[in-house]
């Protein structure tokens, strides 16, 4: 890392510094590689810590293994929280921002050496953090609500990391302004950095909330500050709780753009309504934090209906278009290869075999069916009082962060071992299987989770047999084979996830190097034969129809299931 | 600094486009639009919560 | 390709694909018929989040709450200890959450409406009530006063989905629904 850091910062040396990438034609600096490698390998660590934390949790909620006890579990659920949906994904969000800045703009990253600083910062952000939740007194859940307390090591381990996160998000904005005066790019920065700016100015907010927040809450541990309002708290904790998985949503939005791009030479089917659609994220996705805020006390109607449906859903707006978007680049990308008859071939005869693509057009239709149809619902005011803190809320999560994002995540890396790493992916054959495994082990964790919670089961709930409590209660059979099932797909998800990890750290330490002449498995797909398409975005030229049929089974299917919400909500007791 | 490549293009840039060209504007009405409906109007009401009687 | 600037320069003026402008009318407007939704069960519907809140001292709304049950009291929960409390039919309702446990019990009459007073002593609790599902979030110092009418008879359970320390899973309170005229 060092003799990277050092490295030569004179103009004249510039030029040295790039290497010419031979699958993709960019431009890639060495400090922005070695960064972004930094970056991604943190990343993973802490994907693997999170992820067996993880299916501890579940093994323990399936009734009938009931494998940890309660002090245990309670702290092992608050670091499987804290590394996989902020440690994994952040990482691997810095690694994104310096690739869709540096690389994809051709472009040298601004001051690396700071952004060393940022990367160690992190580090040891996370490592504090960990460090704490190890002890046993913080075990308060990733969102740590007052008067709660954990060790002032636990707030300052996640200041430091956040600290480190943004300086990281301001180095992607000077990367910017560099590449805008070197004039590494012409006219408009392409989509795949838009959605990166969108996901970079979502951060800056949610690290202003976090500071607003924990800053005062890490005082108050210390005994300088003497009361935190525990709403007031909630309020400004879920800008930063929220929004940092919102980040995630516009970032991985635009690696399957990217992926689109690099596997199939996808063009996205209109520069217009797709950047549109990211700026409605950056715009309106953070004021959805108020999806945590519905059944709290003091907060009008107003407030809540206004927020909680981002003014008007207008980022579901944005999603719905990006899940239109993209099968339809993909598949007008397809037809430009030939495979046009009937309306599904281009899907068919799709490269499944890549798990770069694969993993991608998994995460697209889980990310949608599963992460973005339950949200809505979780997120509608009355519906939320039948879901607030049961199970419904991390199946819905697991829905958006891990089969969406996580798994987005998963798959792109198949390209940046190649391209960075200048890596071949190792046990091809396990590769190809890998994104299937985790996909469909995180869509029934999702799914179960999802009945479970519509059955009333509690999140975050050791025993929900409450066999030493001195009141009972029987939640239905049904939950019970729901946290079953749930476990047993726990183990699947476990499975691809370790999957990952073995393939993706030995290739890192072992595979072959990929020459210039590129790797040997192709990660790309045959070139289109020209003159086949006119020009795309042109209205006329564009012709979609497995695309319109996708998106008519997603609407139909998002309707029925919000009408059946409410149709359950009316049968409450009346209240008011 | 947008604006300096902006003056070499023959065509005039329409202003949606200018907008979505910026990352710094993007940038301050990101982080303005939701500091102001959901942390200000929220700590508002929140402030307002009556004392029981 | 995304990866690279847009052909054009001025791209802000391409047409949009036809199928692309249908999609993104109908998201649009199913957008509109979500938001008007919450809107109209606000005005229609029969469940909706009270917002009548106070702040209160926790000291004060503990000794509210014994008051009430001083009251009303009318037997004890099995050999727990924890009294149940008739409310009278249309009448006030209070009930607490602390560490680890809802108090009193209370016994509701089937079709009465009830103003029940809820607050927490310590930490934030959740107040899920099963198997109906109805969730509400609990706070300190805050006093959130909910509507509430009974349409089933049965014994209900109050669970606490608020992660609350090492003894979440053993607070869990308790409702009687009985029949109108009827003593539980």
């Amino acid at each position: 890392m060092a003799a990277v850091a050092t490295g030569a910062s004179g103009l004249a040396a510039l030029a040295a510094r790039f290497r010419t990438c031979p699958i993709t034609g960019l431009k890639i600096e060495a400090a922005a590689e070695t960064l972004i490698k930094a970056n991604a390998v943190a990343a993973v660590v802490f994907l693997a810590i999170g992820g067996a934390l993880g299916l501890l949790v579940a093994l323990t909620r399936w009734q009938a293994v009931h494998l940890l006890g309660p002090d245990t579990f309670y702290l092992v659920l608050t670091a499987h929280g804290i590394n996989a949906l902020l440690l994994w994904v952040i990482f691997f969000e810095v690694a994104v921002l310096y690739f869709a800045s540096a690389v994809v703009l051709n472009c040298r990253l601004a001051t690396p050496q700071l952004a060393w600083v940022a990367f160690l910062l992190m580090v040891l952000g996370s490592l504090t953090v960990n460090w704490a939740v190890l002890q046993g007194d913080s075990s308060v859940m990733f969102t740590s609500y007052v008067p709660m307390q954990a060790s002032p090591l636990f707030y300052l381990g996640l200041i430091l990391f956040a600290v480190g996160a943004l300086i990281a998000v301001l180095i992607f904005f000077g990367t910017l302004v560099i590449a805008r005066e070197e004039k590494t790019f012409e006219g408009s920065v392409p989509l795949v950095t838009f959605g990166a700016i969108a996901a970079a100015v979502i951060a800056v907010f949610t690290i202003a909330s976090g500071a607003i927040i924990l800053v005062p809450t890490f005082l108050w541990s210390l005994g300088y500050v003497r009361h935190i309002d525990s709403i007031m708290y909630k309020l400004v904790w879920w800008g930063m709780g929220h929004s940092s998985q919102q980040i995630n949503v516009a970032a991985h939005v635009a690696v399957w753009y990217l992926i689109a791009a690099v596997v199939l030479g996808a063009k996205p089917i209109s520069e217009k309504v797709g950047r549109i659609a990211f700026l409605f994220y950056l715009v309106f996705l953070p004021i959805a934090a108020a999806h945590h805020m519905l059944v709290e006390p003091g907060l009008s109607a107003e407030w809540k209906v206004f927020n909680t449906s981002y003014a008007m859903y207008l980022a579901v707006l944005g999603s719905m278009i990006h899940g239109m978007a993209v099968p339809g680049a993909i598949e007008a990308a397809q037809r430009a290869r030939g495979y046009t008859n009937g309306v599904f071939e281009w899907l068919r005869k799709a490269p499944w075999d890549n798990p770069a693509f694969s993993g991608m057009f998994l995460s697209l239709v889980l990310f949608g069916f599963l992460g973005g149809i339950s949200g809505v619902v979780l997120g509608a005011e009355q519906l939320n009082i039948m879901m607030h803190n049961t199970l419904y809320v991390p199946g819905h999560f697991h829905g958006t962060v891990v089969a969406g994002t996580t798994l987005a995540f998963m798959a792109v890396t198949y390209l940046v071992l190649p391209v960075i790493f200048r890596r071949e992916v190792m046990f091809p054959k396990l590769a190809r299987w890998q994104p299937w495994l985790f996909g469909i082990g995180v869509a029934g964790t999702s799914l179960f989770m999802l009945g479970a919670g519509t059955l009333g089961v509690s999140r975050r709930h050791w025993d929900i047999t409450f066999a030493d409590a001195p009141l009972g209660f029987e939640y239905p059979p049904t939950a019970f084979l729901m946290l079953g099932l749930n476990g047993i797909f726990a183990i699947l998800a476990a499975v691809g996830g370790a999957l990952y990890i073995v393939i993706t750290g030995a290739s890192v330490l072992f595979g072959a190097r990929v020459g210039p002449e590129g790797p040997k498995t192709p990660i790309t797909a045959a070139p289109a034969a020209a003159g086949v398409v006119g020009r795309y975005g042109s209205a006329g030229t564009l012709h979609l129809p497995g695309t319109y049929v996708l998106v008519a089974v997603f609407f139909v299917s998002f309707v029925l299931y919000y009408f059946v919400n409410w149709r359950y909500l009316s049968e409450l007791w009346p209240m008011g | 600094m947008a604006e300096t490549s902006e003056g070499e293009a023959p065509k005039r840039i329409p202003f949606m486009q200018r907008l979505l060209d910026n990352p710094f504007l993007l940038l301050f009405l990101g982080v303005t639009v939701p500091t102001v409906l959901y942390l200000l109007w929220g700590v508002m009401e929140l402030s307002q919560i009556p004392v029981a009687r | 390709m995304a990866v690279h600037p847009p052909e054009s320069r001025v791209w802000w003026n391409e047409p949009i694909p036809k199928g692309e402008l249908v999609w993104v009318t109908a998201a649009f407007l199913w957008g509109v018929v979500m938001f008007v939704m919450m809107i109209w069960w606000h005005l229609e519907g029969r469940q909706n989040l009270s917002t009548e809140v106070y702040r209160i001292d926790p000291e004060v709304f503990r000794a509210r709450v014994e008051a009430f049950v001083a009251q009303h009291k009318v037997g004890e929960e099995g050999t727990t200890g924890i009294p149940i409390v008739r409310v009278p039919p249309g009448g006030d309702a209070y009930m607490l959450g602390r560490l680890w446990e809802w108090w009193p019990v209370l016994e509701l009459e089937k079709g009465s409406t009830y103003r029940l007073h809820l607050s927490s002593l310590d930490w934030q609790h959740g107040f899920s009530l099963q198997p109906v599902n109805m969730n509400i979030q609990i706070h300190p110092g805050i006093e959130h006063v909910i509507t509430i009418t009974p349409t089933e008879a049965g014994v209900f359970s109050v669970v606490c989905n608020e992660f609350c320390g090492v003894g979440h899973h053993q607070m869990i309170g308790r409702i009687r629904v009985v029949e109108p005229g009827r003593k539980g």
